[in-house]
C-alpha cells in the first residue's frame, strides 16, 4: 500500500517536473504575422539556444538568449504560408520530442501592390457578345496572393469614348469579367483597377465577315463586268482591302471561279458573257446575291 | 506452389506499401467560378500534376536540390522554393514534407483556360533537420491556395501558399 502510494507520488512529481520544464522551455510566437512586418518571439528558460523559423517559403536561424525576446525587423519574413518556430538548445543533443515548437501563419499584406491581368483575346471581330474576358489575380508587394475580398473595376473603352464598366469582388484572390466587343473597329483600352494599382491591355477589334454581299452585272465589250457594292460587315464597317471575294459563273454543268481581292472596298472582274449563265458571289462564309444572264 | 505464393505475397506487400505511400485524396465535385466548365480530363490532369508537385517539393526540400522543382513549378512558387532550398543549404538544414491527405476544391478556372486555382486542405508531416539531427517533427494541417498554369505537357504550380484555416 505504502509502496504504491510512493510510486504514485513519484510519477506525479515527474509529471509536474516535465510540465515545468516544458513551461520553462516554451516559445511564444504570434499566431499570425503580416508579410514583411516586424515581429518578436519570446523564448522562455535560461541559457543559449538556436531559434529556427522554417516554412516552404523561407528559413531563418537566430542564436538567442533564453528568457529574452528575439526581435525580427521588418522584411524578415515576406513569404506567406505556415511556419514552424523551433527552439533548440545549444549544448545538449537535440531530441525531436523535447524541442519547443510553435506553428504560426504569415499572411499577405492587406494592400495590393501588383496585379496579374489576363485579357483575351487581343484581337477579335466587332460586335460579339461577352467575347472579351479579363481575369485578375491580386498580389502584395512580396508576390503573395491576397485572399481577402477586394473590389476590382474593369473598364473597356473604345476609340469613340464609349465605356463598358464592371465591378467585381475578388474571391480567393481572383476576379473575372466578360465584355462585348464594340460595334466599330479600332483598338480598345481594357483597364483593371484596384486601389492604387491598375493594369491596361489593348484589344484590337477588326471588321467581321462581309455581310449583305451584293454584286451588279453589266455588259462590256462582249463580256460581263461583274462588280460588288462596297463590301461591309454587319455593323457597317468596311471590310479591309485584300479580303478575297469569289465570283462563280455556272454555264450548264461547267463552272468558272475567280478569286479577286478587294480594292478600295470593292471587287470586280470580267467574265464571259454566255446566255443563261448563273453568276454568284461569296466572301468567306458570306454568300451574296445570284444573277442569271439571259441576254 | 510455395514459390508462387511467396511472389504473390511480395507483390501484395509492395502494392500495400505503395498504396500506403499515396496520400488520401478527396475532390469536391463542384464547378469552379469562371465562364467555362472544367472538363473531367482537365480536372484529373490538374490533380495528378498537383499531387506530383508535392512529391517534387518534398524531394527537393529534403535533398536540397532545386533542380527537382523544374518539372512541376514555375514563376514565384519555383523562385520561393528555390530560395528556401538555398537558405537551408547555407544553414546546414533540410526539411521533410510527407503529405498524408488532400481535400481539393477547384475555385477558379480563368475564361481563357490559362490558369486554374484550387484550394487544398492538406494534412502533412513536417520534419526539420539541422546538421542531420532532427529538430522537430510536427503534424500540420493547412489550407493551401494553389494556382496552376498549363505548360507544354502538364500543369505547373505557379502559386502555392498556405493560409490560415477558415
Amino acid at each position: 500500500m505504502r509502496r504504491g502510494f510512493l510510486f504514485l507520488m513519484t510519477g506525479f512529481a515527474l509529471t509536474i517536473a516535465n510540465l515545468a520544464l516544458a513551461q520553462e522551455q516554451s516559445i511564444t510566437v504570434p499566431k499570425s504575422i503580416e508579410a514583411g512586418s516586424a515581429f518578436s518571439v519570446q523564448c522562455a528558460g535560461s541559457g543559449e539556444g538556436t531559434l529556427y523559423i522554417v516554412g516552404p517559403g523561407q528559413v531563418l536561424r537566430r542564436q538567442v538568449q533564453r528568457g529574452a525576446t528575439a526581435t525580427f525587423p521588418a522584411g524578415s519574413l515576406t513569404h506567406a504560408g505556415r511556419y514552424l518556430a523551433i527552439l533548440s538548445p545549444s549544448q545538449s543533443p537535440p531530441d525531436a520530442g523535447s524541442n519547443p515548437v510553435s506553428s504560426f501563419d504569415v499572411v499577405p499584406a492587406a494592400q495590393p501592390a501588383k496585379m496579374s491581368f489576363l485579357a483575351r483575346p487581343s484581337r477579335l471581330p466587332v460586335d460579339i457578345h461577352n467575347a472579351i474576358t479579363g481575369a485578375v489575380y491580386l498580389f502584395d508587394a512580396y508576390q503573395n496572393l491576397i485572399l481577402t475580398p477586394l473590389p476590382v473595376s474593369f473598364e473597356l473603352t473604345n476609340p469613340s469614348g464609349a465605356v463598358q464598366k464592371r465591378s467585381v469582388v475578388t474571391r480567393d484572390g481572383a476576379a473575372w469579367t466578360a465584355m462585348d466587343s464594340s460595334a466599330h473597329e479600332g483598338t480598345d483600352r481594357f483597364i483593371a483597377t484596384t486601389g492604387e494599382v491598375s493594369s491596361t491591355r489593348a484589344v484590337v477589334q477588326v471588321t467581321g465577315d462581309a455581310c449583305n454581299l451584293r454584286m451588279n452585272v453589266a455588259p462590256a465589250d462582249g463580256k460581263l463586268l461583274v462588280q460588288t457594292d462596297p463590301v461591309r460587315d454587319c455593323s457597317g464597317n468596311a471590310v479591309p482591302d485584300g479580303t478575297i471575294v469569289t465570283f462563280t459563273e455556272a454555264i450548264h454543268d461547267e463552272k468558272t471561279t475567280v478569286d479577286v481581292p478587294l480594292k478600295r472596298g470593292i471587287a470586280k472582274v470580267e467574265m464571259p458573257a454566255v446566255r443563261d449563265a448563273t453568276l454568284t458571289v461569296a466572301s468567306g462564309v458570306s454568300l451574296g446575291n445570284q444573277v442569271r444572264w439571259e441576254k | 506452389m510455395s514459390r508462387h505464393l511467396m511472389i504473390h505475397c511480395i507483390a501484395f506487400g509492395l502494392s500495400a506499401c505503395l498504396a500506403a505511400a499515396q496520400p488520401a485524396l478527396r475532390v469536391e465535385p463542384a464547378q469552379p467560378q469562371g465562364s467555362q466548365a472544367l472538363a473531367e480530363q482537365t480536372r484529373s490532369g490538374v490533380i495528378s500534376d498537383y499531387l506530383s508537385a508535392w512529391q517534387s517539393m518534398g524531394s527537393a526540400l529534403e535533398q536540397n536540390r532545386p533542380e527537382l522543382l523544374d518539372r512541376d513549378f514555375v514563376g514565384s512558387a519555383k523562385d520561393e522554393l528555390s530560395s528556401t532550398i538555398a537558405q537551408q543549404a547555407s544553414l546546414g538544414m533540410r526539411s521533410r514534407y510527407r503529405d498524408d491527405a488532400h481535400d481539393i476544391r477547384f475555385v477558379f478556372y480563368s475564361p481563357d483556360g490559362l490558369s486554374i486555382e484550387l484550394t487544398d486542405d492538406a494534412e502533412y508531416e513536417f520534419q526539420v533537420y539541422a546538421r542531420d539531427k532532427l529538430q522537430a517533427a510536427q503534424r500540420m494541417h493547412a489550407r493551401y491556395v494553389v494556382i496552376l498554369t498549363p505548360g507544354a505537357a502538364r500543369w505547373s504550380v505557379r502559386v502555392l501558399q498556405a493560409s490560415p484555416q477558415e
